[in-house]
């Protein structure tokens, strides 16, 4: 057993958590996707990195942020960014999609500001923004762990009230499901998993790993559980090889894992096309 | 049908919603009878669609009651037996990834409740109901890849899915081509006569739609006619002049 994953305990919690996240990112991500909404995961990540700034920055001085895990701070920055989207598309009912660019570009000023407080850049940043295989400690794993429980149960027993959302809004208010609420318990759950891909993939590509899997899948796939099944099949193959040759070949996760997304999705398009093509070729 | 049944299907009193001081909807008073298919006609703007979303309840009128099967709409908890059709069904996003049985079984969500699953019997309803509006060969096709009439039968099935007593349908028939909506108007006609269905249908195309419906309302803010199909017949070239405001030839189908 040469393999250096089953080793290192880094390597171990870095992998773990990644097996975890290449499950969540997707399965949030084809919701997001069919409802035309692949640019929130953007938004809140940038939100989310405001968050990170601002533990850097107050844990340069002795005190109780010193201690903490920053990624609590980008999970709470990331949920009051999601509840802050849901309220803008509620105040601006005709131009919903003004609510990612508002609070995308809140998130980028907040960090940037935070980012020169805290006398710029430091590896800890560097980690967040393109993840990082070293970083990732065991109370991240069990942090990522227990997301996994919650967003794994939301899906589970709102599934019918989530499909039926996504695909017809005015027939889920006739059929007497209450949208508003599932719809806010939603957008929380894609801020929590957002904030805990952070340290595998980095804060500019965890959008990625929630909806190239799923456009990729979008292509090829037959009905809404097909979907599921392949998104989740594509991002569990780009986590676990992107990972694999990030340690070996030394570089930053989150470049890996999304360049391998972007594979999987070029060959899916290829496949539908050569599928296209071949009642003619049989001819 | 049901002739036990004295309670309408839906009772509409001194409806009214306006915008402003424009009324889309001017003091409707309106009742289907138990096992009726009514055919509800009216030019663009008579508040067709406003009228149906009032009856739902996604609209809240400024004065007038709604009720369904003697209840008050505010009171109404059985909206399994309601089904509905919009318009919007024409202009869903027919990318969206569901097979034809992922969208019927929509349709037995709100029956089926809150945090519970599908069972094998919710199964074979949505298997009957696809067979219903004969689109059984299509079952685990997507529905994205389906004809706009094709598409439109998949629909009313997942609104017949949950046995509903009442089916809405609003403007089912925009984008199919002519030839598929004689054929949809029929099988509606058939789930009126033998499953004893009670239907609703809005639509602004009135010549094919009076050779199969019980009734016909006229509405253009205000409900002009209500009767039976062979009274509107009759008056119905000076009722649409008046109605539409100018002449319209009523087309006569001899067969």
């Amino acid at each position: 057993m040469s393999f250096p994953f089953f080793h290192y305990e880094f390597l171990q919690n870095a992998f773990l958590t990644g097996i975890m996240i290449g499950l969540l990112a997707p399965v949030l991500g084809v919701f997001i996707v069919v409802r035309r909404q692949s640019l929130i995961a953007d938004a809140l990540s940038h939100i989310t990195l405001a968050g990170i700034a601002a533990n850097l920055m107050l844990g340069r001085s002795p005190g109780f942020f010193q201690g903490l895990n920053p990624l609590y701070m980008g999970m709470v920055f990331s949920v009051g960014g999601a509840i802050g989207i849901e309220q803008l598309r509620k105040v601006y009912k005709h131009y919903e999609e003004l609510a990612i660019p508002i609070i995308m570009s809140a998130g980028i000023g907040l960090s940037v500001i935070f980012i020169s407080l805290a006398n710029g850049f430091n590896t800890d940043l560097f980690n967040y923004l393109f993840g990082s295989v070293l970083a990732v400690k065991k109370s991240d794993v069990w942090t990522v762990f227990y997301i996994l429980l919650l967003v794994f149960a939301f899906v589970l027993f709102l599934y019918k009230e989530l499909f039926l959302l996504s695909f017809d809004e005015e027939q889920a208010a006739v059929s007497g499901i209450k949208g508003k609420w599932i719809q806010f318990l939603f957008i929380i759950m894609v801020a929590l998993v957002i904030a805990s891909s952070m340290k595998i993939v980095g804060i500019l590509l965890v959008s990625a790993l929630m909806t190239l899997p799923v456009a990729a899948s979008l292509r090829i796939a037959n009905g809404f559980k097909q979907t599921f099944v392949l998104s989740v099949i594509f991002g569990e193959t780009a986590v676990i090889l992107g990972l694999i040759s990030s340690y070996y070949l030394n570089l930053a996760p989150g470049g890996t894992i999304v360049m391998i997304s972007v594979l999987i999705l070029l060959l899916s398009l290829a496949w539908k096309k050569w599928r296209a093509r071949k009642p003619i070729l049989s001819e | 049908m049901s002739k036990h049944d004295n309670t309408a299907a839906v009772k509409i009193e001194n409806l009214s919603f306006h915008y402003g001081d424009r009324y889309v909807l001017d003091r409707i008073n309106f009742e289907i009878p138990n096992g009726a298919f009514i055919g509800l006609v009216g030019p663009n703007g008579s508040g067709k669609s406003t009228l149906i979303k009032c009856i739902l309840g996604l609209l809240k009128p400024q004065s007038g009651r709604v009720s369904f099967f003697g209840i008050p709409l505010g009171r109404f908890k059985n909206w399994e037996e309601v089904g509905y059709v919009s318009q919007k069904a024409n202009s869903f996003n027919t990318a969206f990834p569901a097979t034809v049985y992922e969208v019927v079984s929509m349709g037995l969500f709100g029956k089926v409740g809150l945090f519970r699953f599908l069972t094998k019997k919710h199964k074979q309803k949505i298997m009957g109901a696809i067979e219903t509006v004969g689109m059984t060969e299509f079952t685990h096709r997507n529905i994205g890849e389906l004809s706009g009439g094709q598409q439109q039968r998949v629909f009313i099935a997942r609104a017949l899915v949950s046995d509903p007593r009442l089916l809405i349908l609003d403007e089912p028939t925009v984008g199919v081509d002519a030839a598929s909506v004689s054929n949809f108007y029929q099988m509606l006609k058939s789930l009126n006569e033998e499953k004893g269905l009670t239907l609703l249908l809005v639509t602004h195309d009135v010549g094919v739609m009076s050779d199969y419906v019980t009734h016909v309302a006229c509405l253009n803010n205000q409900l002009h006619f209500h009767g039976d199909t062979k009274e509107f017949k009759e008056i119905s070239k000076e009722g649409f002049s008046q109605m539409y405001g100018h002449h319209v030839h009523v087309l006569e189908h001899l067969h």
